[in-house]
């Protein structure tokens, strides 16, 4: 623990702060959010209610909420990392129970201007805790198996604690971002191999068991696996949302079919048009050159996020830095994968664009956190 | 705990190694993103624009509008009226309830039909129209139209239904419509789109049915774009289709109005034909029913009064029945006996009233005989020895084939349903179908027109235009067709020796106008329109009883035909009362009427019938032309 190793001295200070902030990166998210304000603008049949405008407002303010975390110290955030984790968990935990006995199915806690999902607050304070955890931890224990498992108990915990939500797609983005955060701090890549192996192994045998006695899972889940390997064997149940969101994109071809053009979504097609699906609208209106820009775009977010990384000499920074464009990532590539047929419906919305409040104030809160990382990065 | 500078170096390195590695997948996995929108949206785009393109445009079909039926002179027999209905569209309407509660303040809603509509209405999307009353009156449209406001959701809607302005005169010739049913559709190896219409409507029996193809004309159809609940947002295009072809009928509806009140309450039918063309002029089968009511769909109690009368009002009889011709089947064994050699109109046959043939005794209808008799008597007085002795001379076989050349045996062609053959019975057929042989009794018994011979009323008809032209006059229903006319077929000769059909023709002649005929009670008295003509009685049961004396069921059919006028034929009458007694008591009187209905083209003048009959027959003008003006009193007030 080492406030001295941040050189205090040449760190700005006061409103020159605002001078150091990583612009190109804000400047890739407001672009990013633009998308996300024109396309809800449009698969409202050309309105800024019921969508555009609340999500303009909620985007207003998570920028503010950025610029005021990125003036706090790094430091400063990372003495609070624990306590974040400890209360994101404790409120997931409150809002299970509390949500299984008194408050209906409810998994959010309302704070009058939006409703918030713990398990979304988990996503940063994961990253966070992890980061400070391998901060503190001399880089020599990285890889013997007392502290891995520390770190392990750290991700596993609020991931059960979605899963039985039931989350599947929060649960897994948790546990992926977890595992590679462990991947980044230098965790031996032994350990990695193995569970992978394992996995693996798991899956084989899973199909394998299929028909036999000793089937692990049951017939309907096997046919839903089924489903998403192959859509047309269900075209009007489970099958039919994918069917329709593969129609919308495909048919955008190369320049797609024009802004507000788009007959799938316009008349109702496809699924979700606002939330998880609302990349199809766009690649259905902007087609192929509209669909690979916001692909672009989400890349050099990354890249931002990889190269203010490498620049950090603090561990934590660097740590925290990587964690957030792996939770961006996450996102976004779980997100195009669900919605052209590459993977399960999970329910991930597309990283600032899909109509949602809470995953957008928390990601931009994250992206503060990585503004505050510049700012006060060791110079 | 302050890091040494090699820790710190060292875990840069690490992390900035493990970032580089973690990025490189990133970057391999978005580019994967990357070729999978190119391959869906530049390599597979044409396929799928083509399957957003099946889901948004939906083709629905525009109902041709149906030819009319008119007849000879353009009055209209089948046309299409405007009705009305009322839907109502669930999501316009609000509070549901209490709208049908203001529109049954209005209209008459019938509750079955509500209770219907409204289950429909919980199963349809909210926006669909569904009808809660269907054949409203003009009036109640029009107090829903003024109450529109208050009836959110209620929109009156007009289609087109059939209508057969002239009820049941027409009910067995051009048949009627009806909503398509799965029968219909298994019949067609390929129906077409538009019968899937929901209330479209097809021809179900004659003319109707006969020429449905050209009757109903082509669909057309308008694309248009529905969203994923299937709710109409616009109309792309739309490509009109062409209505069905008008057809006009050989038929006289003034006479044939008069032919169906004439007959009245019988069980009978009657057919009256132009002997020139062939022309149809008459063609009427009672009692009769409305066709309208198969058209709205019938009740199943209206209908099992129709299917349970006796008298078979749903039976086309002038064309699906076939009756043993009776007597009037005398002419043909004559010119088959004349054409043969066999006869000539001087020779002559001793009738003591019965014939022995074999063990069997046949007799003749007058028991007492009729003494020496030649042609013109035979056929003046129906002498039945006459023509047992001829047959046997002339042999089945040659009366057969002249039966065939008179038009029995073979069906008539034209577009009406169910048309019989009616039967001529030979050797073949005997063996063939009754596995026995033809035994010299059995032609005795066809020479006077019972045992297995068998015509329809149209038959009869046919035979009787022969005779008076000699010529092979065919029955035509259809004067034109979109306006062409179609080729008249048959008329030509049928070459027979005229000397014959003059002999045979003036023992018809005697049958109305000689004082000993047996139609002569029914005999014209005007000159220029004498008639010729030949009764007959076709016997039910096999058995010598007065008709007076069995039930109706079991009594004789009363069959006759006429020709006039007889110097220069134009029309051709066949008259059949069904259990009606003997032919010239019953049947000859309709075929008079209709004869001079005909001539006259409207009510004759009374000096056209004997003295002794004029004072009955005025009352009979008087009552019919009472009823008839009912009739048409009706038929307005419907319309």
């Amino acid at each position: 623990m080492s406030y001295l190793e941040y050189t205090v001295k040449t760190t700005p200070s006061g409103w020159r702060k605002v001078l150091h902030l990583n612009w190109p990166l804000i400047l890739l998210l407001s672009a990013v959010a633009g998308v996300g304000f024109l396309m809800l603008y449009s698969v409202a049949g050309g309105s800024l209610q019921p969508w555009a405008e609340p999500q303009m407002k909620r985007y207003g303010m998570g920028l503010a909420a950025m610029f005021v975390v990125a003036m706090v110290p790094i430091w400063l955030w990372r003495n609070l990392s624990v306590l974040a984790y400890l209360i994101s968990l404790t409120l997931l935990v409150a809002v299970e129970l509390f949500g299984a006995i008194g408050m209906g199915a409810q998994r959010w806690i309302d704070l009058g201007f939006m409703r918030l999902q713990p398990s979304e607050l988990m996503k940063v304070a994961l990253v966070m805790v992890l980061a400070a955890y391998y901060d503190w931890l001399p880089l020599r224990k990285t890889s013997s198996p007392i502290w891995v498992i520390l770190p392990l108990l750290l991700i596993l915990g609020p991931t059960a604690l979605t899963l039985v939500q039931p989350d599947l797609g929060t649960a897994l983005l948790l546990m992926t971002g977890g595992g590679l955060m462990m991947f980044l701090a230098g965790v031996h890549w032994a350990y990695f191999a193995v569970v992978l192996s394992a996995g693996a192994g798991t899956v084989w045998a899973v199909f394998e068991s299929r028909g036999t006695p000793w089937q692990l899972l049951k017939d309907y889940q096997f046919r839903r696996i089924d489903t998403f390997l192959d859509p047309s064997t269900d075209p009007l149940g489970a099958g039919y949302h994918i069917t329709q969101a593969k129609i919308a994109m495909g048919s955008g071809g190369w320049t797609g079919r024009g802004f507000m053009q788009g007959t799938q979504s316009r008349l109702n097609f496809l699924p979700e048009k606002h939330t998880d699906f609302i990349f199809n609208t766009l690649a259905e209106e902007f087609g192929f050159v509209g669909g690979i820009s916001l692909l672009a775009l989400y890349v050099l977010v990354l890249i931002f996020c990889i190269a203010a990384a490498l620049q950090n000499r603090d561990r934590f920074s660097s740590l925290l830095t990587l964690g957030v464009g792996l939770t961006f990532f996450l996102y976004f590539a779980v997100n195009m994968s669900m919605v052209m047929g590459l993977a399960p419906v999970v329910g991930v919305p597309l990283p600032l664009v899909s109509y949602g409040g809470s995953a957008m104030l928390v990601l931009m809160i994250a992206f503060g956190l990585v503004q505050s990382a510049h700012i006060h990065r060791p110079r | 705990m302050r890091r040494t500078p090699k820790e710190s170096t060292d875990s840069w390195k690490k992390i900035s190694r493990r970032a580089l590695l973690l990025g490189g997948a990133q970057m391999a996995l978005a580019g994967t993103l990357g070729l999978r929108m190119r391959h869906m949206q530049v390599d597979q785009a044409d396929q799928f624009r083509l399957l957003a393109e099946e889901n948004r445009i939906n083709i629905r079909l525009i109902p041709p509008t149906r030819g009319r039926i008119f007849d000879r002179n353009g009055k209209v027999i089948a046309e299409n009226e405007p009705t009305y209905r009322i839907t109502i569209v669930r999501e316009d309407a609000g509070e549901i309830d209490e709208v049908i509660a203001r529109l049954s303040a209005l209209v008459d809603l019938d509750p079955d039909e509500l209770n219907r509509a409204m289950a429909e209405m919980k199963r349809s999307a909210p926006f669909l129209p569904i009808t809660v009353a269907d054949r409203v009156s003009w009036d109640a449209i029009s107090r829903v139209a003024v109450n529109a406001p208050a009836l959110p959701g209620v929109t009156p809607e007009v289609g087109l239904s059939r209508f057969y302005p002239q009820h049941g005169n027409f009910a067995h010739v051009a048949g009627y419509v009806g909503p398509v049913s799965e029968r219909d559709l298994t019949r067609y190896e390929d129906p077409e789109p538009v019968l899937s219409i929901p209330r479209f409507q097809i021809g179900k029996v004659g003319v109707e049915a006969k020429f449905e193809d050209a009757l109903r004309g082509k669909a057309g159809a308008k694309r248009v774009e529905v969203n994923a609940v299937g709710r109409v947002m616009r109309e792309l295009d739309r490509q009109e289709g062409d209505s069905g072809a008008d057809i006009q009928l050989t038929v006289d509806s003034g006479l044939q109005d008069y032919v169906t009140a004439r007959l009245g309450i019988e069980s009978a039918s009657c057919v009256v034909m132009d002997v020139e063309k062939g022309d149809l002029l008459a063609i009427a089968s009672a009692p009769t029913y409305d066709p309208n009511k198969f058209v709205r769909g019938i009740s199943v109690p209206d209908y099992a009064v129709l299917r349970d009368n006796d008298h078979r009002p749903l039976a086309s009889k002038t064309v699906q029945d076939a009756y043993p011709p009776g007597s009037t089947f005398k002419m043909v064994v004559a010119l088959a006996a004349l054409d043969a050699g066999l006869l000539s109109p001087d020779d002559t046959y001793w009738c003591p009233g019965h014939l022995e043939v074999g063990s069997r005794r046949f007799h003749c209808w007058k028991r007492t005989g009729h003494g020496h008799v030649n042609l013109e008597h035979s056929l003046r007085e129906s002498c039945d020895v006459f023509y047992y002795e001829l047959a046997m001379k002339v042999g089945i076989e040659k009366i057969a084939a002249m039966a065939r050349k008179m038009g029995f045996g073979d069906a008539p062609d034209v577009p009406m349903s169910a048309v019989t053959a009616g039967l001529v019975p030979d050797k073949d057929w005997k063996r063939r179908e009754r596995g026995a042989e033809w035994l010299i009794g059995d032609t005795v018994n066809a020479s006077i027109g019972q045992g297995f011979v068998l015509s329809s009323p149209l038959q009869q008809a046919v035979m009787t235009a022969r005779v008076a032209t000699g010529r092979a006059v065919r029955p035509r229903l259809i004067k034109t067709i979109d306006g062409v006319e179609p080729p008249i077929e048959g008329g030509e000769d049928l070459g027979l020796n005229p000397n014959h059909l003059r002999w045979v023709r003036r023992g018809m002649y005697a049958v109305m106008n000689n004082r000993r005929g047996t139609g002569y009670r029914s005999r014209v008295d005007h000159e220029p329109y004498l008639m010729a003509g030949k009764s007959g009685t076709s016997q039910v049961l096999n058995r010598v009883v007065r008709n007076e004396d069995v039930p109706w069921e079991e009594r004789d059919h009363a069959l006759f035909v006429a020709y006039a006028p007889f110097e220069a034929p134009r029309i051709a009458v066949s008259v059949v009362v069904e259990h009606g007694g003997g032919g010239s008591a019953a049947a000859a009187p309709i075929a008079r009427d209709v004869v001079l209905q005909a001539l006259y083209g409207g009510t004759p003048p009374l000096d056209a019938y004997p003295a002794s009959d004029r004072g009955r027959i005025e009352a009979q003008q008087e009552r019919l032309e009472r009823e008839r003006r009912v009739r048409e009193q009706e038929a307005q007030s419907r319309a």
